[in-house]
């Protein structure tokens, strides 16, 4: 309120043109410096967004023009099980992907800025999968993982237990894409890793000095500090696992049985639709089934669905650098 | 003045949105055929890989007997989503092979493959030619959209050497006979884990697909009023008590461990052409895998097995489906791609050549019966059925394959248990079919 009134007497003071002028021309510096941004952000975001809602009230198969259809793509969701199911499924995903993600990450991190030797090596170690493309990783995986034959199932075998039959099995298939993209996760882990290392290392001596053994260095400084990476960790796992596609189609489809040549299979979601992901849905509803309305009207739930998400994790992570900073309520 | 800017920018973008989406419909005339001396380059997609993508080129260039100066550049694994994308994209080959025709309906109601009346109209080809059920599943509801580049037929398989182990000299006919010799050939090991299956009834697993099984226990996915059918079809109750009952005989956990740890359907690593199937469901390719990947294996060929109660009404059927060409809507050369399409489907020197290369059945009269087609005792089982006038092919709707994933998705419930009430299973399966196609308004 104070800063309003300084400025309207400062506007009062100075010349009107000069300062009209010279306005603009900030403006205009401002605009141009943030064009490149701009254009990209209303080409590649802002267009198909309002495209997208725009198609969600239309029947649309994309070779014939939309039809509008008002609201009948959202009310046709209430009452489609596939639609319920690929929610849950990706929700599932949401909450112990990116539990599972971060603390693995984390540990993995956690574990080599403690190494003596070797530290050079476990890391590129850890960090190769990630660089694996994502078809690749997944066929990998369901080789060792393979029920009857499977390395894996070899070693449970030999100490006397059954091994799951993870993508084959509808409790063990989501799991399964789990323990696919923790392998995977060598982006966070070296993230999380420089994280550490960066905690200043007086804090550990004072705190050793005080009496305080690894567990508790670790819980009472490490993790405070390194909070806002944790949290950027967990907004990075929620939206991929939103966005979970290619692991789950490609586990489903080895595990049908039935994928053709190019390794696409008819049956996405297999086995009985537990991996029947909302993007994997998504992209059934919009480019198999021809009905890019509905698809539509679907992506806007997801946006909507994510929006509120990121929001929520972002006041936090705005709260927690506030905290950090010793702002109000710190 | 800010708001309204925004609005207007909004507008203008809804605008072009809508614009982007629009294209019009097929060409409503037949392009002209090319000249002789026409140097054009044909592209074709197919979902063909390794030995048949080699023996389908050759067939697409035998082509440049009529058309010297055309050039085919034929690219395969291109699947259903390829060409679909292709076409939406602005940049579809001039020729599209489709692998399954479960996206004819769409296909043809949306416009994304051209029209054919106009080209049909123009040169009248032979259509009787053609079988009628192969001719239902290259069309909807009257729009021909697609001709057939040979035809898949689908009957049983037997390992003769596993059948004569178990006391067996001849094929079951019956669907009581099937499970009665899918018992007695199955190995189990003393842990009870299934070592060899009789017979694999897991639904949506290799062909086990419930529009192939559906023509042999009489099933119909249509009512009287058009309506999907299948809780008023006794056919539909019949066929899932059979899975059932076979699944039951294995147990449902020993099964699936067994089916997990099996071969991926095209790869040698299958599990009839490992021995650790006894009789399985599969079209006649499986004749030309079977010789080139796993020769040790001794097999026969037989109709599937129908439906004790409607064995004489039902006996001889065979299920039909295959692969099929379209012009793609935005084709460059479309007149050019309906000669093509002409020659594959129609030029019969080309029909037997290919045929006896990948081992497909013709799909015109005239190639069953020329004396150049190579015919051993297993793929006589399927130019039988290809003469004997009983083929059921593909149901057709503008839904794709969700009312096969409809069925596939119940089925996976039956037979793991979760769903017990059939009836209730099949109506609610009912609903999710005539919901979509209401939807689709097609």
């Amino acid at each position: 309120m104070t800063a309003t009134l300084e400025r309207v007497d400062v506007r009062r003071a100075a010349p009107a043109k000069g300062r009209s002028r010279a306005r603009a021309r900030n403006r205009f510096t401002v605009l141009a410096f943030m064009a490149p941004a701009l254009i990209g952000f209303i080409l590649f975001f802002g267009y198909p967004l309002i495209a997208t809602v725009i198609f969600s009230f239309t029947k649309y198969d994309l070779i014939n023009p939309p039809e509008f259809v008002g609201l009948k793509n959202y009310t046709f969701m209430w009452g489609d099980k596939l639609f319920w199911q690929s929610i849950q499924n990706t929700m599932w995903f949401v909450v112990v992907l990116t539990i599972a993600r971060t603390v693995f990450a984390l540990g993995v991190a956690s574990v080599i800025a403690r190494l003596k030797s070797g530290v050079g090596l476990i890391r590129t170690l850890c960090y190769l999968p990630s660089l694996a493309p994502p078809v690749a990783a997944t066929l990998v995986f369901f080789m060792v993982l393979r029920p009857n034959g499977g390395p894996v199932d070899g070693l449970l075998d030999m100490i006397g237990v059954q091994s799951p039959l993870w993508f084959s099995d509808p409790s063990w298939a989501k799991p399964g894409v789990t323990a696919i993209m923790m392998w995977v996760c060598g982006d966070l882990m070296i993230i999380m890793l420089a994280a550490i290392l960066d905690v200043p290392q007086d804090q550990y001596e004072a705190a050793e000095i005080d009496g305080a053994g690894p567990i508790r260095r670790w819980w009472h400084i490490t993790l405070p500090t390194i909070s806002p990476v944790l949290l950027f960790g967990v907004v990075n796992s929620v939206i991929l696992a939103l966005q979970l596609f290619t692991q789950a189609v490609v586990a489903g489809s080895a595990a049908t049985g039935s994928a053709d040549p190019t390794g696409s299979t008819k049956n996405l979601g297999f086995p009985q639709n537990s991996l029947l992901t909302f993007p994997t849905f998504l992209y059934q509803t919009g480019f198999r089934y021809f009905d890019m309305g509905y698809a539509a009207a679907m992506a806007t739930v997801l946006f909507v669905i994510s929006f509120a998400v990121t929001i929520v994790l972002v006041n936090k992570m705005r709260k927690n650098s506030t905290a950090e900073e010793g702002g109000p309520g710190a | 003045m800010r708001k309204t800017l925004l609005l207007s920018v909004a507008a203008a973008l809804s605008l072009t949105a809508c614009a982007a989406g629009g294209g019009g419909n097929a060409n409503s005339g037949a392009a002209a055929a090319p000249g002789k001396d026409d140097k054009i380059t044909l592209t074709v997609w197919s979902n063909y890989s390794d030995r048949e993508y080699e023996e389908v080129t050759k067939a697409l260039n035998s082509f440049k007997k009529k058309y010297p100066n055309i050039e085919i550049k034929h690219e395969g694994s291109q699947d259903d989503d390829k060409i679909t994308a292709g076409i939406r994209s602005g940049n579809p080959p001039d020729v599209a092979m489709s692998f399954t025709t479960d996206n004819i309906g769409s296909f043809c109601s949306t416009g994304a493959f051209q029209e054919l009346k106009p080209y049909i109209d123009r040169d009248k080809p032979a259509l009787d030619q053609i079988n009628e059920a192969v001719r239902g599943y290259t069309e909807y509801k009257g729009n021909r959209c697609a001709l057939p580049m040979l035809t898949d037929i689908y009957g049983l398989y037997f390992n003769t050497d596993m059948l004569s182990a178990a006391g067996l000299s001849k094929p079951p006919t019956t669907t009581s006979e099937l499970l009665d010799y899918a018992k007695k050939t199955t190995k189990k090991a003393a842990d009870g884990s299934i070592e060899v299956a009789g017979f694999l009834p897991t639904m949506m697993f290799y062909n086990n697909r419930p529009q192939i099984w559906a023509p042999f226990f009489g099933a119909e996915w249509e009512n009287s009023s058009g309506k999907s059918g299948l809780s008023g079809s006794e056919g539909w109750t019949e066929m899932f008590k059979f899975q059932k009952e076979l699944v039951d005989f294995y147990g449902y956990d020993a099964l699936e461990r067994f089916r997990a740890g099996l071969g991926q359907e095209y790869s040698a690593d299958h599990a009839f052409h490992q021995g650790k199937i006894a009789m399985m469901m599969d079209g006649e390719y499986r004749t030309a895998f079977l010789k080139a990947q796993a020769p040790n294996i001794k097999f026969g060929t037989a109709p599937f097995p129908v439906l004790d109660s409607k064995k004489a009404e039902l006996q001889g059927v065979g299920f039909t489906t295959g692969t099929i060409m379209g012009i793609p809507k935005g084709a460059k050369n479309p007149g050019a791609a309906w000669e093509l399409i002409k020659h594959m489907t129609f030029d019969k020197e080309t029909i037997v050549s290919l045929a006896n290369a990948i081992k497909n059945v013709p799909s015109t009269k005239e190639s069953l019966t020329d004396p150049a087609l190579e015919v051993d005792e297993q793929f006589k089982t399927f130019i039988d059925l290809a003469k004997s006038g009983k083929l059921k092919g593909n149901p057709v709707t503008p839904i794709g394959d969700a009312h096969i994933k409809a069925v596939g998705d119940f089925a996976a419930e039956w037979q793991s248990g979760k769903a017990t009430d059939l009836k209730a299973g099949f109506e609610s399966v009912d609903k999710s079919i005539d919901d979509q196609i209401a939807k689709s308004g097609k």
